[in-house]
């Protein structure tokens, strides 16, 4: 961006938004709108809190267990979706459903089903993230191009091989994509399914943090989050820009 | 690629002994096109058949039933007498987009038949290097498909079809997304290689002059629904490429198969 012919740093918008915070906060107009500084301050404080890491623990933990189960079955229901015309006709009006429908909604129903603990928390991470995955990776395997899969056949490749060697590779960038807007998702999932849940995690922090009003503590948190599903977007699209290099040149 | 010279290819002996027999094939499509009706021919053993006529025809399609990947809707096709039912490990393809695995080198894409075959590494890559040699890309072994240009492609595509050491090397159109120049300089490099490997190759095209240069026999097909409207067996002298380029044989071949094929066009 350019102001008066000069250059600005690319974070310079951020900085304009934050000082006027701290303007707001300090001025003290709410309650629900500590000053930045403040909540910066409560950053260390969080740092040094034991069920603040326990609850990063949790949420990590349910995060990547969530993920894995989302991708390790995503990928393959999408891909033979792509190819099996049968199974894509059977599948692709639930994961269209899924995919716009409000799944907030459902959390209560996993909870019921599955109790209080952290299975509800990974369900609901695979939940949120697996129909964009089974979505993409479907679109992946479609658009594999009619000449690689003869190539495979005349050269002998059996189901499995023309599977593995062939559609999970040249349907790569379409599933990573998949997988990047899933692993966004499942940040939603993984908070929203711990404050439905409300009694571990994150969930349990906010809980305590809201019902006592401690706005510079909830603020600090949710900075926390922001940046790390901003840190997993970031990184995600790192590969797949990597990757995207073999995908131009892709016959 | 060795040292022999174009000229003592062009004379590839034709044994009489049918590789390919093409018997009474019909293609129709489920929607109800004919494509190909009750085509019958041969191609020699060790020689080069050509498949030619007007765009549409169908030529690509009987290519691919004899390739395996498509069924035909009546009759046979035999390969070395054996009734083809799918794709067998004694016929290998050379693509028209030459369908190299973009995410592979030169050397995976050479091996890869091989590699679908169960053939360990280190032996799929001395066979698949050996031939990548032969169709002149040594050095280029671990480059990847967009690093190269589409005929230095199409001869990965070529080095992969010979590495599997089949019998018949189906080709589809191998040339028609290559550039002139490299079209010719590719075309005699075939003949080299067709006179040292001793394969039965069949060509599809909708080139009169690659047809007949490279050709010994030269199939005619006629629009769609497609029959043979006539087979020409092609005797041209030795001779350097600029000779047999300029020689009466090769033009009047020429000239009589345009002739035949004019009346398709309108």
């Amino acid at each position: 961006m350019q102001l008066f012919g000069r250059r600005l740093p690319a974070m310079s918008a951020l900085l304009i938004w934050a000082v006027l915070w701290e303007i707001l906060g300090q001025s003290g107009v709410t309650i629900i709108l500590p000053p930045l500084s403040a909540i910066f301050g409560r950053l260390g404080e969080l740092a040094v809190n034991e069920s603040f890491w326990n609850a990063l623990a949790l949420t990590a933990r349910t995060y990547a267990v969530g993920v894995g189960i989302a991708i390790g079955a995503g990928v393959p229901i999408g891909l033979l979706m792509g190819r099996i015309t049968l199974l894509d006709r059977l599948l692709l009006p639930w994961v269209n459903t899924f995919i716009s429908a409000p799944l907030t909604a459902l959390v209560p129903v996993i909870m019921a089903l599955f109790g209080f603990g952290e299975t509800t928390i990974v369900l609901t991470v695979v939940l949120f993230a697996i129909w964009i995955i089974i979505l993409d990776s479907r679109a992946g395997a479609r658009s594999v191009s009619t000449s690689l899969v003869e190539m495979a056949l005349v050269f002998g490749a059996t189901r499995l091989q023309t599977f593995t060697k062939i559609f999970a590779l040249a349907a790569l960038p379409e599933i990573l994509t998949g997988i990047r807007l899933g692993l966004i998702r499942a940040v939603k999932g993984v908070i929203i399914g711990q404050l439905l849940v409300s009694v571990v995690g994150f969930g349990h922090l906010f809980e305590i943090y809201s019902s006592h009003f401690l706005m510079e503590h909830m603020w600090a948190l949710l900075l926390v989050l922001f940046a790390l599903a901003f840190a997993i977007d970031e990184v995600l699209s790192y590969l797949e820009r990597r990757v995207e290099y073999f995908a131009g040149s892709r016959q | 690629m060795s040292a022999m010279p174009a000229s003592e290819a062009v004379a590839a002996p034709v044994h009489t002994r049918p590789m390919v027999e093409v018997r009474a094939v019909s293609k129709v499509y489920p929607s109800g096109v004919e494509a190909l009706t009750s085509i019958s021919l041969d191609c020699p053993e060790g020689g080069l058949t050509t498949l030619l006529g007007p765009s549409g025809c169908g030529k690509t399609t009987l290519l691919k039933i004899i390739a395996g990947l498509i069924p035909a809707t009546g009759g046979e096709v035999r390969v070395n007498g054996q009734v083809v039912t799918g794709p067998g490990p004694e016929r290998s393809f050379v693509f028209q987009d030459f369908a190299l695995l973009p995410w592979a080198s030169v050397l995976r894409n050479a091996a890869f038949g091989l590699e679908l075959r169960g053939v360990p590494r280190s032996e799929r890559e001395a066979i698949a290097e050996q031939y990548i040699a032969k169709v002149g890309l040594k050095g280029f072994e671990h480059r990847f498909p967009h690093e190269l240009s589409g005929g230095m492609r199409q001869r990965v595509g070529l080095a992969r079809a010979l590495a599997v050491s089949a019998d018949v090397i189906l080709m589809d159109e191998p040339f028609s997304a290559v550039d002139e120049q490299t079209r010719r300089k590719f075309q005699e490099d075939l003949l080299e290689l067709i006179a040292n490997e001793r394969k039965t190759f069949v060509f599809v095209t909708h080139s009169i002059e690659e047809a007949v240069y490279i050709s010994n026999r030269i199939v005619l097909l006629s629009r769609r629904p497609s029959t043979v409207s006539e087979v020409i067996d092609v005797e041209l002298p030795r001779g350097s490429p600029e000779e047999i380029r300029r020689h009466p044989v090769y033009l009047d071949t020429i000239e009589t198969i345009w002739r035949g094929l004019k009346h398709y066009l309108d």
